[in-house]
C-alpha cells in the first residue's frame, strides 16, 4: 500500500501559493520531507492531517482521504508539531496519559502505554517530574511520545531536531530510525537540513517554494553504495594516504573521508589506522545513501 | 557493528490492537481532566492551594452554621441562602480556575495536539465548560450536603424532619446550579480570550465586580420598572433575581431585606438562558478560530 500519494496537490491562501501541483507517491518506511523554511512543508503536513482542505488535486494517506475520512486518518496518524506544545505544570507521565485518552485509548490502557512509550523514547524516572523543568532534548522526547502513545501507523514529525545540540540531534535521529525499523511505524520527517535526515530515510520528498523539487524512493539502491564517513580533527591527509596504502577506496569531502564499506573488517582497518597515526577521531559512521550527491548531480544535469 | 546478544527486561515495542474509543470517551476524558485540574488534582502542590483554600473557607462556614443550629436550634441560613451568600467567594474561585482550564492551554500551545486528534472543535469548550460548571456546583453543593448531614442529626422529629430538610436542600442545590451555570459560562469566555492567566483572572473579577455599581445606580433611580430590572445588569444580581423568582421561599427571609424584581421573574430566567447560550456560542466561535498548528 502506498503510504502517501498526492496528485496535482495545490493549496493557495488568497493570492499566496503554498503548494503547487505537487504529485508524489511514497512507500511505507522513513520518508524525509526536505525544504527550506517556508517551502510548504507545514502546509503539506496539515493537509495530510485534514487540518487544511486542499484547493485542488487529490491526497491519500494510508489509502484514505484526509478530507472525507478525517477521523479515520487521524486515528492512525501521530503528529509532533514544531513549536512548543507542552504544559509545564504536568508530569510527562500525566500528560502523555491524557493525550493517549484524547486519542481514544481507554483509561488504564492509556496509562500503561504512556509509561511504555516514555520508556521507549528514553524517559524513565524523570517522567514523574514536571515538564517545565525538562531540558530541550527531554521535551522533544515528550513531544514524540505523545504522538506515539496511541500506536499510529504513520508519524508526522515537524522539525524534530529543532533546538537540539549535535549529540541531541544524533540521539533523536537514532530514535526515529528505531521507530521506523524496529517498531514498524512509518515516519514522515520534516527538516530544512537534507544532510541531517539523509542517513535515516528510505525515501525523500524535496520541495521548494511549494513545488516538488525531487522525490526518490531509495529502497532499490544497492548496499554497494554504502560508505563510511570518517572525521578526524587533524591529519586528514595523512589518514587518507594511509588508508589508500591499505588498499581502501578513499574520497575526500570537505573535512571528511568517505571510505567504501566492503565488509565489516573495514571498520577495524580504519580504527587501526587512526590509532596508529594517533589522530583524534570525531566520527565514524555508516552512510547508506549519498542523497545530497544524488540531488546535486541531478540538479547540475538539469541546469 | 555487532548487536548486543541479550537485552535484559526489554520486551521491545508492542503494537496496540485493543479498543480505540470514540467521541464520547474523548469528551468524557477531557471533562474529567478539567474537573481534576479545577481542584489541582494531578498537579503540583502550588496548584492545589487556592481551590482548597476556598473549599476550606466554605466548609468552615458550613460547620459554623451547623454548630449554631445544634446549639440554638435556629436556622442561620437556608441552603439556598448559603449558596447566594457565598457568591463572592465563587467569583474568586472562577477567576483562578477558569484561566487554569483554558488560558493555560492557549499559552502552552497544547491546542494543536487536541485539534489534530479526533476531537471536534466544539467539544473542547463544551467539555471545559461542563467541568467548570461541575466544579462550581460541587464547591457550593458540597458544604450544603455537610449542612444537611449536620441537620439530619439535630432534627427532633425523626424521618419526617429529615424529609422536610431534604425538601429544603433540593432548592439549595438547584440554586447552586444556576450560580454555577452563569459564573462558569461568563468566566470561561473571558479566560478563553487570553493566554495570560493574570490578565484572564483580572478580566473575570472585573466583569463580575465592575458591573455591580451599575446595578446600584439603576436600583435607586426614581422609576420603579428600572429598579426592578436593575438586577439584569450584573451576573450576580441576575442570578439573585432568578433565585427570588424561583426559590423565593428559601432565598428571602420573612421581614428581611428583599430584592424587588416585580413581575419580571420570567425575564430574569430568560436572560440567564440567553447569557449562557450566548457565552457558549462565542466560545464556539473563539475555538473555530484558534490556530491548529
Amino acid at each position: 500500500m502506498t503510504l502517501i500519494a498526492t496528485q496535482s496537490l495545490t493549496k493557495t491562501y488568497g493570492r499566496v501559493t503554498a503548494l503547487s501541483d505537487l504529485t508524489v507517491a511514497v512507500e511505507p518506511g522513513i520518508v524525509g520531507l526536505v525544504g527550506a523554511n517556508g517551502a510548504g512543508k507545514s502546509t503539506f503536513i496539515k493537509i495530510l492531517l485534514g487540518l487544511l482542505t486542499p484547493t485542488g488535486g487529490q491526497v491519500r494517506v494510508l489509502g484514505l482521504d484526509p478530507v472525507a475520512d478525517t477521523a479515520a486518518v487521524r486515528a492512525r496518524v501521530g503528529y509532533m508539531p514544531e513549536h512548543d506544545c507542552l504544559p509545564p505544570d504536568l508530569s510527562a507521565a500525566e500528560f502523555v496519559t491524557h493525550m493517549g485518552r484524547m486519542s481514544g485509548l481507554p483509561g488504564t490502557i492509556a496509562r500503561e502505554r504512556a509509561s511504555e512509550t516514555l520508556r521507549h523514547v528514553g524517559l524513565y524516572e524523570e517522567r514523574y517530574r514536571q515538564i517545565g523543568g525538562y531540558s530541550t532534548g527531554m521535551k522533544q522526547r515528550v513531544k514524540l511520545a505523545q504522538a506515539l502513545v496511541h500506536d499510529p501507523d504513520l508519524l508526522l514529525l515537524d522539525e524534530p531536531t529543532n533546538g537540539l545540540d549535535p549529540a541531541g540531534r544524533d540521539a533523536m535521529l537514532t530514535l526515529i530510525e528505531r521507530i521506523g525499523t524496529e517498531f514498524g511505524i512509518s515516519v514522515l520527517v520534516c527538516s530544512h537540513l537534507l544532510g541531517e535526515v539523509e542517513r535515516i530515510c528510505d525515501a525523500f520528498i524535496a520541495i521548494d517554494g511549494g513545488r516538488l523539487l525531487r522525490s526518490a524512493q531509495l529502497s532499490e539502491m544497492t548496499t554497494s553504495t554504502d560508505v563510511l564517513a570518517v572525521e578526524v580533527s587533524e591529519g586528514v591527509d595523512e589518514l587518507a594516504a594511509r588508508l589508500a596504502e591499505l588498499g581502501l577506496a578513499v574520497r575526500r569531502e570537505d573535512r571528511m573521508l568517505l571510505v567504501s564499506l566492503d565488509d565489516e573488517a573495514t571498520y577495524d582497518v580504519i580504527l587501526a589506522a587512526v590509532a596508529e597515526l594517533d589522530l583524534p577521531l570525531h566520527r565514524l559512521d555508516q552512510r547508506h545513501h549519498r542523497i545530497a550527491e544524488l540531488f546535486a548531480r541531478r540538479e547540475l544535469a538539469d541546469a | 557493528m555487532p548487536e548486543p546478544t541479550s537485552v535484559i527486561h526489554d520486551i521491545g515495542y508492542q503494537r496496540y490492537d485493543g479498543p480505540r474509543l470514540g467521541r464520547r470517551h474523548i469528551f468524557g476524558s477531557l471533562y474529567l481532566h478539567g474537573l481534576r485540574t479545577a481542584f489541582g488534582l494531578g498537579r503540583s502542590a502550588k496548584a492545589k492551594i487556592f481551590p482548597w483554600l476556598i473549599v476550606g473557607i466554605m466548609t468552615l462556614v458550613a460547620v459554623v452554621f451547623i454548630a449554631i443550629r445544634a446549639y440554638t436550634g435556629q436556622v442561620a441560613a437556608t441552603y439556598a441562602q448559603f449558596a447566594g451568600g457565598m457568591s463572592w467567594l465563587v467569583i474568586f474561585f472562577v477567576a483562578i480556575v477558569a484561566p487554569e482550564l483554558v488560558s493555560r492551554d492557549l499559552h502552552s500551545g497544547v491546542l494543536p495536539l487536541y485539534f489534530s486528534r479526533l476531537m471536534r472543535r466544539t467539544d473542547y469548550p463544551l467539555a471545559k465548560l461542563a467541568a467548570l460548571i461541575t466544579a462550581v456546583w460541587l464547591l457550593l453543593g458540597g458544604p450544603q450536603l455537610l449542612m444537611f448531614t449536620g441537620a439530619a442529626f439535630s432534627v427532633d422529629d425523626g424521618m419526617a424532619g429529615v424529609w422536610q430538610e431534604l425538601l429544603d436542600l433540593v432548592p439549595g442545590l438547584l440554586y447552586a446550579g444556576v450560580w454555577a451555570l452563569v459564573f462558569a459560562a461568563v468566566s470561561l469566555l473571558v479566560a478563553s480570550l487570553t493566554g495570560k492567566r493574570a490578565f484572564a483572572a483580572g478580566g473575570i473579577v472585573a466583569v463580575f465586580l465592575m458591573t455591580m455599581p451599575v446595578v446600584g445606580v439603576l436600583s435607586i433611580l426614581p422609576v420603579q420598572a428600572v429598579n426592578q430590572l436593575a438586577g439584569l445588569a450584573a451576573p450576580s444580581s441576575l442570578v439573585e433575581g432568578v433565585g427570588v423568582w424561583v426559590f423565593r421561599r428559601w432565598v428571602v427571609d420573612e421581614g428581611g431585606p428583599d430584592i424587588d424584581i416585580g413581575s419580571f421573574g420570567p425575564l430574569y430566567g430568560a436572560v440567564v438562558l440567553a447569557l449562557v447560550a450566548g457565552c457558549l456560542l462565542l466560545l464556539f466561535a473563539r475555538y473555530r478560530k484558534v490556530s491548529s498548528s
